[in-house]
């Protein structure tokens, strides 16, 4: 298997601004294309669109308004995690021999319909992300006695970090106080424990390992790979552990041959506050049980190790960039070049990105 | 429309079952997950228990299980603070409107 690196990366700010999906992601790839060293259209091989958009034929329409006229333009689709499946997909075409040069754009619209899985019946009326947060959250605090407070922490931390990204939703410190006193969503979700869909782009050109060299000094190597569907319904899930996370997590370790013990700087897929204090367990970053504790010294010590660009809270949660804007922060982590974000010395990073309540999970390990 | 929203609309609550596999088969689906044979319908229990719950607003909203498989997210009637896990309830209606909703009560053991 031929080894692939990221060796360009872009993004847009996320906004709360309705634009359209092609401008959303013609952007982002302008910004790759203005940020890489010799990267033209003429030697891209394919161009991989993950968004929920309705749109159709994004591959072919992004190709066209880049003036790239690929051998392969295809759209992921897969809800929450449709950008690290792009990435995958992009990974395997370079991996196998079939291309050397792939671009991944992501995109999605404030409004786009990856919100609500409208399949699952099972969840009757309440069909909104907020109620299979609220019963992970109610099923946290019966199991682990978790606090307000220890999820707020988890939404102050992110917040906080958010502010020394420039592309961040938002830019507001809230006090653990503020968040524990913000509306209440249900009676165990406040507003300010969610993510907030927005619109935003982000892209990578990703290249062989023959290639990568041309485009930067650093390129940023994509060791591991795992990913994991259980079901699509929610309530095939178990609710105090993502399950698929930990078969995604640990394929991940094993083909980048680490342990979790290696991993420098990691972005979680903190859709809601409770999701980052199961997700550093299920990811083996912290012991079982220490979720909480080990985000609150995280927070105490403004240690950015976990979503140093703030997560899906404080950058905010455009669904088919998501998963790219995750590894664009950890190849810029990788390749100091973070600026007020960077974590010292780090050579390993970690990427979560899952969809539907954690019913499918993705993990990717890079190095540099 | 599927099989089971035809039912649901008339206010039945049906599941599919696989007399081969002798399983349930949930979510309902025209075939069985396991044989892909066709599958039966049936109407399901009424009595279930509680596995989570949580309130919006005035609304109590719960996850109730069935015959030890099958769950789903309704609306139940009852005080929040008298919910415990296991707590047995018991469907008393179900419709399909603009949405699939289900509702339950607490029933006395």
């Amino acid at each position: 298997m031929n080894k692939v690196a990221i060796v360009g990366c872009g993004n847009t700010k996320f906004t709360k601004d309705e634009l359209p999906i092609e401008s959303l992601l013609l952007e982002s790839t302008k910004n790759v294309f203005d940020t890489t060293r010799n990267l033209s259209q003429d030697i891209v091989d394919g161009v991989i669109v993950s968004t929920n958009d309705n749109s159709k034929y994004l591959g072919a329409i992004l190709s066209e308004l880049s003036g790239i006229k690929p051998k392969i333009s295809h759209t992921v689709e897969h809800l929450c995690s449709s950008g690290t499946s792009a990435v995958i997909s992009g990974f395997s075409y370079i991996a196998s021999g079939l291309a050397d040069i792939i671009l991944i754009a992501g995109a999605d619209k404030i409004g786009n319909p990856g919100q609500v899985l409208e399949w699952d019946k099972s969840r009757g009326e309440f069909n909104h992300p907020i109620y299979w947060a609220s019963m992970f959250t109610k099923a946290h605090k019966r199991k682990f006695n978790t606090t307000e407070e220890e999820l707020a922490i988890v939404s102050a931390k992110n917040h906080k970090q958010a502010i020394d990204n420039p592309n961040a939703y938002s830019h507001k410190p809230y006090t653990i106080s503020e968040i524990m006193n913000s509306k209440n969503v249900t009676d165990d979700l406040r507003i300010l424990d969610c993510s907030y869909p927005c619109s935003g782009s982000s892209s990578i050109i990703l290249a062989s390992e023959d290639l990568a060299k041309k485009f930067t000094d650093l390129p940023i190597w994509i060791s591991g790979i795992g990913q994991k569907t259980n079901s699509a319904s929610f309530m095939k899930n178990q609710l105090t552990t993502f399950s698929s996370s930990v078969i995604a997590a640990n394929d991940a370790y094993n083909m980048a041959k680490i342990t979790s013990k290696e991993i420098d700087v990691a972005e979680i897929h903190d859709a809601f506050s409770v999701c980052e204090l199961m997700a550093v367990e299920d990811l083996n970053l912290a012991e079982r049980n220490t979720g909480a504790t080990y985000t609150r010294n995280l927070f105490n010590t403004e240690d950015r190790k976990i979503n140093p660009r703030g997560g899906l809270i404080g950058a905010g949660h455009p669904l088919g960039a998501t998963g790219i804007s995750q590894v664009v922060e950890i190849t810029q982590q990788l390749q100091n070049n973070a600026e007020k974000r960077q974590i010292s010395g780090a050579k390993k990073g970690l990427v979560h990105n899952m969809s539907a309540a954690a019913t499918s999970s993705s993990v990717l390990i890079l190095e540099s | 429309m599927t099989k089971f929203e035809d039912e649901l609309k008339a206010g039945n609550f049906v599941t599919s079952e696989c007399m081969h596999c002798m399983k349930i088969v949930w979510p309902p689906s025209d075939y069985c997950d396991n044989c892909f044979r066709d599958v039966n319908w049936r109407k399901v229990s009424l009595d279930g228990k509680i596995i989570e719950w949580s309130k919006k607003g005035n609304d109590v909203f719960c996850i109730a299980e069935f015959e030890k498989t099958i769950q789903i997210m309704g609306k139940i009637d009852g005080n929040i603070n008298a919910l415990k896990y296991g707590q047995m309830i018991k469907l008393t209606k179900c419709l399909l409107e603009d949405k699939h909703r289900f509702f339950f009560s607490l029933t006395n053991n």
